[in-house]
């Protein structure tokens, strides 16, 4: 009676535990339309698993007659396909009998969604897998996007084909992982016309239907959100409250469209609301003319602060160009963008004069959006604006008017000379050709100057009477009339060109310095990183001096970062940074707060949180530029999302971190309460009897006193795995290296274990020759008695444990063989995990799923390995095997 | 078999105190109890026990301070009482003067083996010429040893170790002590020299180091001869 109390099965909850653990672990690649090579990336994994040594099955693979999958799949090993007959037709599907007697460690089944032909154990394939997960085994299985269940009527709804095959969310829900494969809609059109998805005439059909541009972009953006909809849900609003690229769902869009009048930022705001309800993405869109540049200051900054504010708030910023109708290309863009809903500022009150000439962009937009839902957002406060028309500003430099001059004086001189060739009336063009060399030089002012100073000089010069002003005849008077229009047009045109030209290169040079800056702090790992490249970017970019402040753990700010390298602020410094800080406004020279300072300081904030404050200052007596100081903002607010992006990603590590630690304290806490319990019951038993039955027989007696020593030598093995646990996981092990003959060893851990093993027959065979290994004897003692007490509890009473040992020259390989039922080849790497225990059927041995951990934890300690082996051709039978490092007189003294 | 004689227990659990007295009791010992390292040191002053079981966790000082302090000015045996995987404490202490020590939990068995030993070679003070254990006969005068009647050819060395372990049957000997008297104090750190002639000695004796007749290995520690 005494022996069996070592195999007493566990408790429920263990074994809902053990079940749970025991199960395969499912990998989903998920890919937006077929063809963007998943079962390829499947397979290019299994590969790279059966290179380290996983036993890797492919069971079904379905290569479509693409010849570079085929290709990837040999060197796999393959379970050959199960013939069925299906209506006649003799089709194959895959052998799941096979596949579950086979064992492998992962199993490749291709084709999630698949519909198995009719007589196969289960309707779907899906069903198949969940079979061989449950039977331990590790699946990698392909799934496209339109085949998730709920995801179908959305799918069917965009590419207008709808598919009949479905998997239900839950499978996908139960993947331990998912790999997203994406490659953008283009290369797959490519790869589709090499025929590199479905063989050529596939593809033309395929081609005008599933596969348009427009579909496959909604997919990959459907594929997309299914599989970040599996990332941790706080980390995803954080994202999208902070601009952060990220998921987002594609039904629906909300479109608000800003320009410089302050109506704009409400409308941002109404947008940020509304999406924040609907739980939608935002865009910001700009529609940019060449009047944009022609904006005031007041009015340049104001739009940019818009931009940022939508910026801020996680709005995606579009802008477009468009010197037409402006109330078209917004239709064109929101339908092309699967928008819903467009907002827009209210248009300010204009002169009567300009609304008869021409329409508002938001009556139009009421008007024509037949499908769209249109917002006006109100201008918060009504500040009176100055109505009216902007003259073109004739302010330049006098280098622009010389130059009119001169190209009117150039003018003058070609004609002169050009007159015996040429009718007079020609050489209007002449001067034509001068306004419009000027006017896409210099803008419009100089160019209606050189037109103006043309049609004088011209007028002058060579028209009857010539040398006067005076014009005598008719046509003349015309040529002179017509030239003055036509080279106010030309000029006007060119002039806007050049304009345009500037935006553009303005545009272009602050996106470059961005997304220079962006690439370069998406590659920083660590704050310090972000830190630096923040200041040095800033500091090349804006030439300028650089530091950045953020408060330490007890709340004072101070200089992090800085270029060059800066540590300490004077007090007047230090106190516009604090006030940055507080207040989150600028402060510091050139501000209206301490403007005496040298710094200038901007908050980084990213949505409502305060991260730090940057400071710049010029070297020489320069001012701030405006553009300098839009750039700076756009920096700024870069610098604060690389920072809080940062922040956020340690959160998440540190939730996964805590996540696990959860589970092991529950596993910890489940095999504490059983196993430190069940010892307990016997001995309290056994002694309660002893001490309560006076006239016991000597046997019982004897009995009871030897099951109370036994249960409580098993509680004083249990805590000290429990020890050495705690010694392991809180790095507190310092193995003393000495040279240490192994069969000494053998022979003290089988003394410790000298009643457990009582009913096994213990084997060794340990050469004469042995050399010496250098380890740490006290603990390879102990692993060797948590070796051997679980071959005891595993191999049947009376069975052999077999222990043998054999050098290299360079290492020592020690096995202990039992000849128990075995560890399956899938479990064979995870025995070794904390609180895992093979199961076998309802039954479960009395383990702990500690002893197996902590020799591993020990004998990498000491610089060795371990592993688990299957004994036997028939799977039965379990083969620790250590190595361990020679000692060597001559390196090891 | 062995002389009745008056134990002290220095322990501060009285549950070990209770069920060590019965054991001793039974074999004719009588037993006095402290429970602190206070208490302990006063009661072998004044009752000059013949052998002192000392618990190396007391709750006001450290057992090995007790044993120090013991060690000024008396001969007595000492059983250290010590939990498993703390060699070094176990090492401190017989380096202090312990004669031995028993592993937290214990079995009654183990600890009157060991109670007996010290006993032995107190009570047998002068080490016999000839030392007589299960199938060997050792003799120090002649340097010879025979197994079952049998003569083994033993070299200065492995006599020397066989004899060092033989004459503290049942008792641990450390692998310091070992190195010490056969290698010299120089040599006090080099094991793997002590290694090689225990297995040799082994081989010799016909002993199994994975399954040991007469020579047990005490991880970190030293070795123990079976007697």
């Amino acid at each position: 009676m005494t022996s069996d109390t070592a195999i007493r099965p566990s408790p429920d909850a263990l074994l809902m535990q053990a079940a749970r653990e025991g199960r395969g672990r499912l990998k989903i690649f998920i890919g937006a339309a077929p063809g963007v090579g998943k079962t390829w990336a499947m397979l290019d994994d299994a590969h790279r698993r059966y290179a380290e040594g996983v036993d890797v099955l492919a069971a079904l693979i379905e290569t479509h007659g693409r010849a570079e999958t085929q290709a990837k799949l040999s060197g796999l090993p393959t379970l050959a396909r199960k013939p069925v007959i299906y209506k006649g037709r003799a089709l194959t599907e895959m052998d799941l009998d096979g596949l579950l007697a086979r064992r492998p460690t992962l199993a490749l089944i291709d084709e999630l969604a698949h519909t198995n032909a009719e007589g196969g154990r289960h309707e779907k394939r899906w069903q198949d897998v969940e079979e061989v997960l449950a039977a331990g085994i590790d699946v990698f299985t392909t799934l496209n996007i339109q085949h998730i269940e709920t995801l179908n009527e959305t799918v069917a709804r965009i590419t207008g084909v709808r598919v009949r095959e479905t998997v239900p969310d839950r499978v996908l829900e139960m993947a331990d992982e998912i790999e997203l494969i994406d490659i953008p809609p283009d290369e797959l059109l490519q790869r589709l016309k090499q025929g590199k998805v479905y063989p050529q005439d596939q593809a033309a059909r395929a081609l005008t239907s599933f596969f348009a541009k427009g579909n496959l972009t909604a997919l990959r953006e459907l594929a997309l959100r299914a599989a970040a909809d599996r990332v941790d849900a706080q980390l995803r609003e954080h994202m999208a409250a902070n601009a952060i690229t990220g998921p987002w769902p594609t039904q629906e869009r909300i479109l608000v469209c800003v320009n410089e009048s302050p109506a704009s930022r409400e409308a941002i705001r109404v947008a940020k609301r509304s999406a924040d309800r609907a739980r939608a993405e935002w865009i910001a869109l700009n529609v940019t003319q060449a009047r944009s540049e022609s904006l005031s200051d007041a009015d340049k900054d104001r739009l940019a602060g818009t931009l940022r504010l939508a910026e801020r708030l996680g709005g995606e910023l579009a802008t477009l160009d468009s010197e037409h109708d402006v109330a078209q290309a917004i239709l064109t863009y929101a339908t092309d963008r699967n928008v819903k809903r467009i907002i827009i500022g209210r248009p300010r009150r204009r002169p009567v004069w300009a609304r008869l000439t021409s329409e508002d962009v938001a009556s139009i937009l009421l008007r024509q959006s037949g499908k769209f839902e249109i917002t006006l957002a109100a201008e918060a406060e009504d500040r009176k604006r100055k109505p009216g028309f902007n003259l073109p500003r004739l302010s330049g430099e006098p280098r622009a008017w010389a130059e009119a001059l001169v190209a009117v004086a150039i003018a003058s001189l070609c004609s002169y000379a050009a007159e015996r060739l040429f009718p007079v009336a020609s050489l209007s063009v002449i001067y034509m050709t001068a306004v419009v060399v000027v006017a896409s030089r210099r803008g419009l002012g100089p160019a209606l100057a050189t037109s103006l100073l043309g049609f004088l000089a011209y007028n002058f010069l060579f028209t009857e009477p010539r040398y006067s002003f005076q014009i005598s005849r008719q046509g003349e008077f015309l040529t002179l009339g017509l030239f003055l229009v036509a080279s106010l047009i030309t000029g006007n045109l060119a002039a806007r060109l050049r304009a345009r030209i500037d935006a553009q290169s303005a545009i272009a040079d602050r996106t470059n310095k961005l997304y220079d800056f962006s690439r370069r702090v998406a590659a920083a790992a660590t704050a310090d990183d972000v830190i630096w490249a923040s200041v040095s970017h800033v500091a090349s970019t804006l030439r300028c001096e650089v530091v950045l402040l953020r408060p330490s753990p007890a709340g004072d700010l101070h200089v992090v970062g800085g270029f060059p390298p800066e540590d300490r602020l004077d007090i007047r410094d230090q106190s516009a940074a604090q006030f940055t800080w507080d207040k989150g406004e600028p402060a510091g020279m050139g501000s209206d707060t301490l403007p005496t300072a040298r710094w200038f300081f901007l908050p980084l904030v990213a949505g409502e949180r305060k991260l730090g404050v940057l400071g710049i200052a010029y070297t020489d007596d320069r001012l701030f530029a405006r553009t300098d100081r839009r750039l700076l903002d756009a920096l700024v607010d870069q610098i604060a999302l690389a920072l809080e992006r940062l922040r956020l990603t340690e959160e998440l590590a540190e939730s996964r971190l805590a996540s696990e630690t959860d589970r092991l304290r529950t596993a910890l806490l489940s095999s504490v309460s059983h196993d430190l319990r069940t010892p307990l019951v016997t001995i309290i038993g056994a002694a309660g009897s002893l001490a309560d039955t006076p006239d016991l027989a000597a046997a019982a007696r004897r009995d009871l006193a030897e099951n109370i020593r036994e249960e409580g030598e098993r509680l004083d093995r249990y805590v000290q795995n429990l020890l050495d646990m705690t010694k392991i996981g809180h790095g507190a092990l310092k193995p003393r290296l000495a040279p240490v003959d192994v069969g000494e060893l053998l022979g003290a851990a089988r003394h410790r274990l000298r009643a457990p093993l009582r009913a096994h027959q213990v084997l060794a065979h340990l050469p004469d020759s042995l050399p010496l290994v250098l380890t740490d004897e006290v603990l390879l003692e102990q692993v060797m008695v948590n070796i051997l007490d679980n071959a005891a509890k595993y191999a049947e009473a009376g069975s052999t444990i077999a222990v043998a040992a054999r050098s290299d020259g360079a290492r020592l390989e020690l096995s202990i063989t039992d000849s128990g039922p075995g560890i399956p080849a899938a479990d064979q790497a995870r025995v070794f995990d904390m609180f895992y225990r093979v199961t076998e059927g309802d039954r479960q041995r009395a383990g702990t799923g500690l002893g197996l951990a902590i020799c591993k934890g020990l004998t990498e300690a000491m610089g060795g390995t371990i592993r688990a082996e299957t004994a036997l051709p028939d799977g039965t039978g379990t083969r620790i095997v250590l190595s361990l490092p020679l000692f060597n007189p001559e390196t090891s003294t | 078999m062995t002389p009745a004689t008056r134990i002290l227990v220095i322990d501060d659990e009285a549950p070990i105190r209770r069920f060590l007295r019965i054991p001793l009791e039974a074999e004719g010992h009588s037993v006095i109890e402290a429970g602190t390292a206070k208490d302990g040191i006063l009661a072998v002053a004044r009752e000059t026990p013949g052998l002192v079981i000392l618990d190396l966790g007391l709750p006001d000082a450290d057992g090995l301070t007790v044993l120090r302090e013991i060690r000024g000015w008396s001969m007595v045996p000492v059983l250290v009482l010590s939990v498993r995987a703390d060699e070094a404490g176990k090492v401190a202490a017989l380096d202090a003067g312990a004669q031995d020590y028993v592993v937290k939990p214990f079995g009654v068995n183990e600890l009157l083996a060991r109670i007996r030993s010290l006993l032995r070679d107190r009570a047998g003070s002068s080490t016999p010429a000839v030392i007589e254990a299960v199938d060997l006969r050792i003799d120090s005068a002649n340097h010879t040893v025979t197994q079952a009647d049998i003569p083994l050819h033993l070299t200065r060395k492995e006599f020397d170790l066989l004899w060092l372990l033989a004459s503290h049957a049942g008792r641990l000997v450390t692998q310091g002590m070992i190195l010490k008297s056969l290698w010299g104090p120089a040599h006090a750190e080099d094991s793997q020299y002590l290694r090689v002639y225990v297995r040799q000695l082994r081989q010799k004796l016909g002993d199994d180091a994975a399954n040991p007749r007469y020579i047990m290995t005490e991880p970190g520690i030293g070795y123990r001869f079976l007697g």
